[in-house]
């Protein structure tokens, strides 16, 4: 193999990658081409930190110009792939650019969804990268009227964010409740009475009919007639994996680039990573699922590296994610959704985990909440529970003496 | 100069565990290890400001509880992404039942 490894994405998961090679002994050139023109930063204080920062909040790159250098890793910045040439293993660039590789991996990531009827309005936003948060960081004023559609986490993370900022927030979901997908109830129903002790109104099961820009911010029409004015309106329904690349080269799609355990997609040269992939989950029977994730995307990263220089390592990872909004932690590992029933645990001071296992018993996830990081030890317990397939005592899960560690060792 | 401050007793961490210790405005972990030595960090994560008292010790290695950036708490020796700097370490000695940590002036 001479052509090298070529890595399209600069994100987390590209630049993981980029180091994973070197960290696992690759001397060949290595690649990574970003469409931002900045150095791969982490995105998850975006909607956090970057907006409440006192000062100008820089990027938090993941590693700075000079280990790009003495890793000898080509970094190349906002530039687009625009075609994959499978035949002769080559990526186009703009201009007819070639770029040939041994191995390709495609961390392309997710894009907000779009809202249509927000297409053509300049007073809507979505968060993704560091400009799209600095340009909404400018508008959270004292007292600026923030509508955010979208009860997930950019739209609950960034409201707690804009309140903290002096903003009047409103959040609109067209679900009966915040956060159907991959929270509990019950979880939920913390995050929402704290953003409204916090003043944040939060209005579930409403639809939007049109949105149409005003001389200085924007009319948000309700489905029932009613008018919501907005200085600005912050859209976050969601993501959609990034693919037209894979597409266009005929690679398999379908909600994400398919891969196999192994990070491998239907051409088993190029390999796939992180928020635009969908891969099997071995622990839940081989489910295909896409994770948005920053702890995916840095595992999947590494072990797409280990894999494109022939280590055949399947992904046995449970998925983890975790949000912060206020002073409230919340940690979810494994798939709630899978769980049959719940096995409540409570911490103190008003932090809880859920224990859902499946119906043989086997714990198959765990959501915790509470302030800081006190439910962080008992998810990554239980984290480690889920990956073995345990099936714990589930009075000892309900009983907070009962150390979580002990079961391990059972 | 040096001076050897309380910070706990012995009993107050179990084996394979951690706990926080505020002095002076700052922080900092104390751990007992698995067999039964204790140890003393900086309490924050290297990579973002998080008590590492609120992370899990297994063995040598201490987890962050927010990005499960790992340390040795022996050494201080980042092991790998997301942290890259190392965690400072401060020495400890256990008389009569009490740990002390010594911090350097």
């Amino acid at each position: 193999m001479t052509a090298g490894m070529v890595i399209i994405g600069g994100g987390e998961c590209g630049a993981r990658a980029a180091f994973a090679l070197r960290e696992n002994g690759y001397a060949g050139s290595v690649t990574l081409i970003g469409a931002e023109k900045h150095l791969p930063y982490e995105r998850p204080p975006l909607s956090k930190d970057t907006m409440i920062s006192p000062e100008h909040p820089l990027a938090r790159t993941i590693a700075g110009e000079d280990r790009f250098a003495e890793q000898d890793i080509r970094f190349v910045a906002g530039t687009t792939a625009i075609g994959i040439d499978r035949e002769a293993k080559n990526v186009i660039l703009a201009g007819d650019n070639r770029l040939a590789y041994d191995r390709l991996l495609l961390a392309t990531g997710a894009v907000p969804r779009p809202l249509p009827l927000a297409a053509a309005s300049r007073h809507c936003a979505c968060l993704r990268s560091y400009d799209d948060a600095l340009a909404i960081r400018a508008q959270l004023q004292p007292g600026a009227r923030i509508v955010i559609v979208g009860g997930g986490f950019i739209g609950l993370e960034l409201a707690a964010s804009a309140r903290q900022r002096g903003a009047v927030v409103t959040v609109l979901e067209t679900q009966a409740r915040i956060l159907m997908r991959g929270v509990p109830e019950e979880i939920a129903a913390v995050i929402a009475a704290r953003h409204r002790q916090e003043g944040v109104l939060i209005r579930c099961g409403v639809a939007i009919a049109a949105i149409t820009d005003k001389d200085i911010g924007v009319t948000i029409t309700l489905a029932d007639g009613e008018k919501l004015e907005a200085d600005l309106a912050v859209i976050g329904i969601g993501a959609l994996p990034v693919t037209a690349l894979a597409e266009a080269a005929g690679l398999e799609t379908a909600n994400g680039i398919l891969v196999n355990a192994h990070l491998q997609t239907s051409d088993p040269d190029i390999f796939a990573a992180g928020d635009c992939c969908a891969f099997p989950l071995a622990l839940y029977d081989g489910r295909q699922v896409r994770l948005e994730a920053w702890r995916n995307a840095q595992e999947q990263g590494t072990l797409a590296a280990r894999n494109m220089l022939g280590l055949c390592e399947p992904h046995l990872a449970v998925p983890w994610f975790w949000s912060d909004q206020y002073e409230l932690g919340l940690q979810v590992a494994g798939l709630a959704d899978e769980g049959a029933r719940t096995i409540r645990r409570d911490l103190g001071d008003g932090a809880f985990i859920l224990f859902h296992l499946a119906a043989d018993g086997r714990l198959v996830a765990a959501s915790g909440i509470g302030p800081g990081s006190s439910v962080a030890r008992d998810i990554r317990l239980a984290e480690m529970l889920i990956a073995r397939s345990a099936c714990p005592d589930q009075a000892h899960l309900a009983a907070p003496d009962i150390k979580l560690k002990s079961l391990l060792a059972a | 100069m040096s001076d050897w401050i309380e910070a706990c007793t012995a009993d107050d961490i179990d084996e394979e565990d951690v706990m926080r210790f505020d002095h002076a405005g700052r922080t900092f972990a104390i751990y007992r290890s698995p067999d039964d030595e204790f140890f003393a960090t900086d309490g924050l994560c290297t990579h973002e400001h998080v008590h590492l008292a609120d992370g899990l010790v297994m063995d040598d290695i201490i987890e962050c509880p927010k990005h499960n950036g790992r340390f040795s708490y022996k050494t201080g020796q980042a092991k790998g992404a997301p942290v890259c700097v190392n965690l400072k370490t401060y020495p400890v000695k256990v008389e009569a039942g009490k740990v002390l940590i010594q911090l350097a002036s």
